[in-house]
């Protein structure tokens, strides 16, 4: 029985290497797999013997996937835990990391909320539950009500670290699966507040973020994020399970060449400082 | 000959006809004690392993903790913070506050269709209305959730001014719409079962129709409405998709209805996919189906048991 089992699972992973071959599988940030998807489209139409398969899922989901051997590349929008970096050293791999290009993480607010800018304390305040009202922050006499993203997204983890600074989000904030939902639901919601990668922002608009009291709110753009006077933007990477090799190389250096960046501000991503 | 046709021969053929059905109705119990064992044995170290008791032991999943030092200690499920939190309770009061919104919903709707379907209606209304309700039950339940999360909240949300737009009312309601249809045909059935001679004997001693329904069919189908509930109430713990959709998944304690709510299934499905093999995380989802498991399966055994009764009863065993 046991033997069988082995023999089974050998079979499998010859398989799953046989079809390696050509096919490159990538898979994680749900912010980053639109981009991964078109760059996927046209490096297959460069390369027509090499397939491409892109999902997302999270950022977590396509770390656990990279280190379980499922993917080969993995899209984070978020660099890995060192508690995932060890878990990577204990399966043997030496994950490579490499930035493909920038993000801004964006506050909604609803088109018809008379707040235009918040400062990164108040932001704190708010999603730590600590500010509940919007007219501690200049509004409307109004619970504020919290959208956020479900905790396998990088985004909120990188918002969790970058605004909340290490704390707990309140417990009340809705979390909702991607950052369309959570546009979706601001532009439903007059009190509403959110948070997630500029490029998906339709139908709500930008609160302009003030990295202190004195400094003017700065409005997420190409320009203040790729200058980095845009306080909470970040870089998007893709992680190798270990220094890219053959097709993988040609795919990554291919992305990061004018070509592939060019992609990337026609999705409205921001490209990697030159 | 006749006769050969019951040689040796043909009683092995009979033989391992008989087996092979034996081993299908014997392949859906052995799947799920093996669902069973793998479920429970991936939340073990919950139990045993230090580490993992170190993050969530039994008692940090139960008792309210004090997380940090001079702050109130509080209930709290917050598996990706700093310091993890794997407080079940909010997680419990979600699935409670949405299946007993779904009942509330569902088991008035339900029993009072099935009684008009059984009992009152035509015989042409009946062969309307028993297609259409049982048709939603084959409304796929990630279709119900869509529907909750884009039009129904906000046409609730006008209606009655909520304060969050998602929350345990609304996907509670949306619930209801999956487990009428249970509560409907289940109870539809067990009224019409009632013998008839039942309700002749009635009708001969004078009673109206609306009498015998109410004092001598009902309290005879009695428990086959109550199986009905109890399963209705099993599906509304466990469903997954309706709740991950319509009810904002924020993890709060609070005995108002109209706040979000996280439900056990929904966690289970949008946290299991990320989360780290082996983690003291992961095996407290495990440990959460574990519990979702033993809990819909004791519901679903008291609801045979209770029709098991309905059927004696039937036969006059019990008077």
């Amino acid at each position: 029985m046991k033997k069988l089992l082995v023999a089974t699972m050998l079979m499998l992973f010859a398989t799953s290497f046989a079809f390696a071959g050509n096919t490159i599988t990538i898979k994680g940030s749900d912010t980053l797999v639109r981009l991964g998807q078109r760059w996927a489209e046209e490096y297959m139409k460069h390369n027509p013997d090499v397939v491409i398969q892109v999902s997302g899922g999270g950022s977590g989901t396509g770390i656990a996937a990279l280190l379980n051997g499922t993917t080969d590349i993995c899209e984070a929008s978020r660099d890995m835990k060192e508690k995932e970096y060890k878990l990577a050293e204990q399966k043997g791999l030496k994950p490579h990391r490499a930035s493909v290009a920038l993000d801004g993480i964006a506050v909604f607010l609803n088109e018809d909320m008379p707040i235009k800018e918040l400062s990164i304390a108040q932001l704190k305040g708010i999603y730590t539950g600590a500010i509940t009202n919007w007219k501690e922050v200049g509004g409307p006499d109004h619970l504020i009500i919290l959208y956020g993203r479900e905790n396998n997204s990088g985004t909120y983890a990188f918002f969790k670290e970058h605004v909340l600074k290490g704390e707990d989000y309140a417990e009340r904030t809705q979390t909702l699966p991607g950052t369309a939902a959570v546009v979706n639901a601001v532009s439903k919601d007059v009190n509403g507040i959110g948070y997630g990668g500029i490029a998906w922002a339709t139908g709500v608009k930008y609160a302009a973020v003030k990295p202190d009291d004195a400094t003017p709110g700065i409005l997420p753009t190409v320009e203040t994020v790729m200058s980095g006077t845009y306080p909470v933007s970040r870089e998007l990477y893709w992680f190798f399970s270990g220094e890219p090799t053959g097709e993988l190389k040609k795919l990554l250096d291919w992305a990061l060449s004018e070509e592939g960046q060019k992609i990337a501000i026609d999705m409205d991503y921001i490209p990697l400082k030159k | 000959m006749d006769k050969l046709q019951f040689k040796p021969k043909s009683r092995i053929k009979e033989f391992l006809g008989e087996k092979t059905i034996a081993v299908t109705a014997f392949a859906a119990l052995v799947a799920i004690m093996l669902i069973f064992i793998f479920i429970f044995k991936e939340s073990l170290p919950i139990f045993h392993d230090e580490f993992v008791k170190e993050e969530a032991s039994l008692d940090k999943m139960v008792f309210k903790q004090e997380y940090v030092e001079g702050r109130d200690p509080k209930w709290s499920w917050q598996p990706n913070s700093d310091i993890p939190k794997y407080s079940l309770l909010p997680l419990f009061i979600g699935t409670l506050k949405a299946a007993i919104i779904a009942m509330l919903f569902a088991v008035p709707l339900g029993v009072g269709a099935a009684i008009y379907s059984a009992e009152f209606a035509s015989r042409r209304m009946r062969e309307f209305i028993k297609p259409v309700i049982e048709l939603l039950a084959g409304i796929p339940s990630v279709v119900l959730g869509f529907f909750a999360l884009i039009v129904m909240a906000t046409f609730l949300q006008n209606i009655f001014g909520f304060t969050y737009r998602l929350n345990a009312i609304n996907a509670g309601v949306a619930l209801g719409l999956a487990v009428i249809p249970i509560i409907f045909t289940m109870a539809e059935d067990a009224m019409t079962s009632v013998p008839q001679s039942l309700r002749d004997a009635s009708l001969a001693l004078g009673a109206s129709p609306w009498q015998v329904s109410m004092t001598v069919v009902l309290p005879t189908a009695l428990p086959g409405i109550a199986a009905s509930i109890i399963l209705g109430f099993g599906r509304a713990i466990g469903e997954t998709m309706i709740v991950l959709m319509a009810s904002g998944n924020a993890a709060v304690i609070s005995a108002s209805f109209t706040d979000s709510i996280r439900t056990v299934s929904a966690t289970i499905a949008s946290e299991l996919a990320e989360v780290v093999f082996g983690s003291a995380h992961y095996n407290v989802l495990f440990f959460l189906g574990t519990l979702l498991f033993i809990f819909t399966f004791l519901l679903n055994m008291g609801g045979d048991i209770v029709l098991n009764r309905l059927k004696e009863r039937f036969q006059g065993k019990i008077s």
